[in-house]
């Protein structure tokens, strides 16, 4: 599944299914499992009926009624930002970047003892 | 921001590139694959397939490192019976509200599930595989990821593979 058309032309795998909605919501909206569902059903449909190598199916649904997402898909849909030319996007640190704190604090009394086996390439 | 009429899809080749120029970056160089995608039929019907996950929107599981934002090409395996309570979301490419919230958004996990539950699906492989998107080196993702994914995927013996990027 993927919400990034020309990039899913570009790479080009079997088989797609194109969710037209702002970035980070590839496979539906959240807490709305019956979209969510009827999402997934429609996708992997797809497994069954697309016989042409490189077909992409465009899934119906639309994020909204406005259309305003669109000028601000590479932040999400939110809010628009102030036009800048300063660089904007995220620092690219290489040590791991916790949700919470206290993912932090298990992770590393998990591993005290030694690798976990389903960290892979990062123990 | 290029101009494009308000239903089109977003395209964020374009607007990446219009990015780095502003930036005064060399364009990005986009992986693209020519020619006929290879091609495996589907051997058995959704009803009775088991269904591989691999994900790339920086998913991790309480207990687990998260990843970091620097070409992290390492991955994380997900038991897939796994509570969504107990699932976390990092990433420097997109914004992470609501897939924090609901881990569904990018990682997909309930709705299989509920295919699964109505008999839709046949089943899903145990173990899914997440790792980070906006990989900088499509030669770190081709050579060492992806066949390292490939490896652990094809273990299971999955009927089908779902791919879900962000």
């Amino acid at each position: 599944m993927t919400s990034a058309l020309s990039i899913t032309r570009s790479v080009a795998p079997p088989r797609a299914a194109f969710l037209d909605f702002p970035l980070g919501h590839t496979t539906g909206k959240k807490n709305q499992p019956e979209m969510q569902l009827n999402l997934m059903r429609q996708a992997l449909a797809g497994f069954e009926e697309i016989d042409e190598p490189g077909t992409i199916r465009f899934l119906a649904e639309r994020w909204s009624e406005d259309e305003s997402w669109r000028q601000n898909a590479m932040a999400g849909g939110g809010s628009k930002k102030e036009e800048s030319s300063d660089d904007s996007r995220t620092p690219r640190l290489d040590t791991p970047q916790y949700q919470y704190p206290a993912d932090r604090d298990e992770a590393e009394r998990l591993h005290h003892q030694g690798a976990c086996g389903s960290c892979v390439g990062a123990e | 921001m290029t101009e494009s009429s308000a239903a089109e899809p977003v395209d964020y080749i374009a607007e990446t590139r219009a990015t780095y120029d502003t930036l005064g970056y060399p364009p990005y160089q986009w992986v693209k694959n020519e020619g006929t995608p290879p091609w495996t039929p589907v051997r058995v019907p959704l009803r009775e397939a088991k269904l591989a996950l691999a994900a790339s929107g920086g998913i991790y599981q309480r207990g687990q490192h998260a990843f970091h934002f620097k070409d992290d090409a390492s991955f994380r395996v997900i038991d897939t019976s796994v509570s969504c309570d107990d699932l976390r979301i990092t990433h420097f490419a997109y914004d992470l509200t609501d897939a924090r919230a609901d881990p569904n958004v990018v990682f997909p996990l309930d709705p299989l599930r509920a295919l699964v539950e109505a008999g839709e699906l046949g089943s899903i492989a145990p173990e899914a595989f997440t790792f980070m998107g906006g990989i900088y080196s499509a030669r770190k993702v081709r050579e060492e990821l992806a066949p390292a994914l490939v490896e652990r995927i094809v273990d299971q013996r999955p009927d089908i593979a779902l791919l879900v990027p962000v």
